[in-house]
């Protein structure tokens, strides 16, 4: 089997459970602690396959989130590129980090990101101003290291690389 | 992603992605269909009983309620057609349901399950069994997004049933407030007014319920009285909507009412 085809199903999978996840419903206090399950999944992969998920693939898959979430067409296609493109970039440093560092990267990123979506939102007329807005972020990073070595697991199992 | 919201190539490709997104929000919502559907379908004989007996009473009531109507409907048809201007009070509706799906935060949207494929189209009024809920913003193939009237990016027309006062309901971004607009200080109004659309800008059908006066408060200084409302449609606990399409009656009517104040003005 093509070495560079195997696991797409996987990766693919993995992308639509993230996207469920993020439609799921959850009691209003809850709501806005909902990680990024998009964007930290993306993170994983783009960590792990860099020569495969790029930014085209995170361009569609900010699209599809836009279109899931009511947003304006375009806005976390954007802020995805940028996860994408900032995870690529570091992504040989990133592995040799151990977990909680790469966790609190994960923080940082997120939270660019979510820099991003706050512009855009302030510029639309969104009013994004409660401090839980923010709070994506931290509830990712609490998650990153069970997300990471589950993903690790399934990614090892199916050898996908 | 800044033209976005004014151009046209734009609304197929968002509405070709929903119907790839659709498949995930279905599955998304089939738990919560499942136990609708288990509630459904596990009564009791007792409470059925029940209920047909509740539904037969209830409905013994409403259909009393309708021959008055019938009659107003014809008296108001002839006061018009005296005073020369039509009135139509039938609009087509369509039963949609909600999806349970979650979408953004800090903005009121909801998801329903009718589509381009019903007839679904942009800015169409979508209302519930107590009031106006909201207008239609995105149309899938399958579904389409609504825009409830409590989002902090909706306003919408309205007049005081009692008095026909004219103002704007502004959402607020919280589900049970909405407030009145431009509205002075020594303007007739009271707690527990009901407030309707009034059909200006020819998008909401006129005559729907929209909320009832909560609050009034005056600040000094202020030209406007600060007036707050509550939603006559239970915007967080709904689960069937109708979908509206209006015809000409709302522009007859501003017509109509247009005509009259510039004849007092007169």
């Amino acid at each position: 089997m093509n070495k560079s085809k195997q696991g797409n199903g996987i990766i693919a999978m993995s992308f639509i459970v993230a996207i469920m996840l993020t439609a799921l419903p959850l009691p209003d206090w809850a709501v806005n602690w909902r990680p990024a399950w998009v964007a930290i999944v993306l993170i994983y992969w783009c960590l792990a396959v860099p020569d495969r998920i790029g930014i085209f693939i995170a361009w569609f898959l900010g699209l599809l989130l836009d279109v899931q979430q009511g947003s304006i067409l375009g806005q976390n296609a954007l802020g995805m590129i940028l996860i994408a493109l900032l995870t690529i970039n570091s992504h040989q440093q990133m592995r040799a980090y151990p977990l909680l560092q790469q966790a609190v990267l994960v923080c940082f990123y997120l939270l660019f990101y979510k820099l991003i979506m706050f512009l855009i939102s302030v510029y639309v007329g969104v009013d994004t101003s409660d401090w839980t807005y923010w709070m994506p972020a931290i509830t990712s990073m609490l998650l990153w290291p069970w997300l990471f070595i589950i993903l690790r697991d399934v990614r090892r199992k199916h050898r996908i690389s | 992603m800044v033209a976005e919201p004014h151009q046209s190539h734009s609304k197929f490709i968002r509405s070709f992605l929903t119907s790839l997104v659709y498949p995930i929000q279905y599955v998304v919502n089939l738990p919560v269909e499942l136990t609708e559907w288990a509630s459904k379908t596990l009564v009791t004989h007792n409470t059925l009983l029940k209920k047909n007996e509740q539904l037969k009473q209830e409905r013994l009531i409403l259909s009393r309620k309708l021959q008055r109507y019938a009659v107003l409907e014809a008296e108001n048809k002839r006061l018009r057609e005296l005073l020369e201007s039509s009135f139509e009070i039938n609009e087509k509706v369509l039963v949609a349901e909600l999806i349970a799906v979650e979408l953004q935060t800090f903005r009121k949207q909801v998801v329903i399950n009718k589509g381009l494929r019903e007839g679904a189209y942009e800015g169409q009024p979508i209302v519930s069994s107590n009031g106006i809920m909201g207008q239609v913003i995105h149309v899938g193939p399958f579904s389409s997004t609504v825009l409830l009237i409590t989002d902090s990016n909706h306003a919408l027309p309205v007049q005081i049933n009692r008095n026909g006062l004219r103002s704007i309901a502004v959402g607020t971004g919280n589900n049970d407030k909405l407030f009145l607009e431009y509205l002075p200080n020594n303007a007739d109004i009271r707690l527990g007014d009901l407030v309707v659309s009034s059909g200006l800008a020819h998008r909401f059908p006129s005559g729907y319920p929209v909320g009832i006066i909560e609050k009034i408060s005056h600040v000094p200084g202020e030209p406007f009285a600060k007036i707050m409302m509550k939603p006559s449609a239970q915007l967080s606990q709904l689960r069937e909507v109708l979908m509206v399409w209006p015809n000409e009656t709302a522009y007859e009517i501003n017509k109509y009412l247009d005509d009259s104040t510039i004849e007092l003005m007169k």
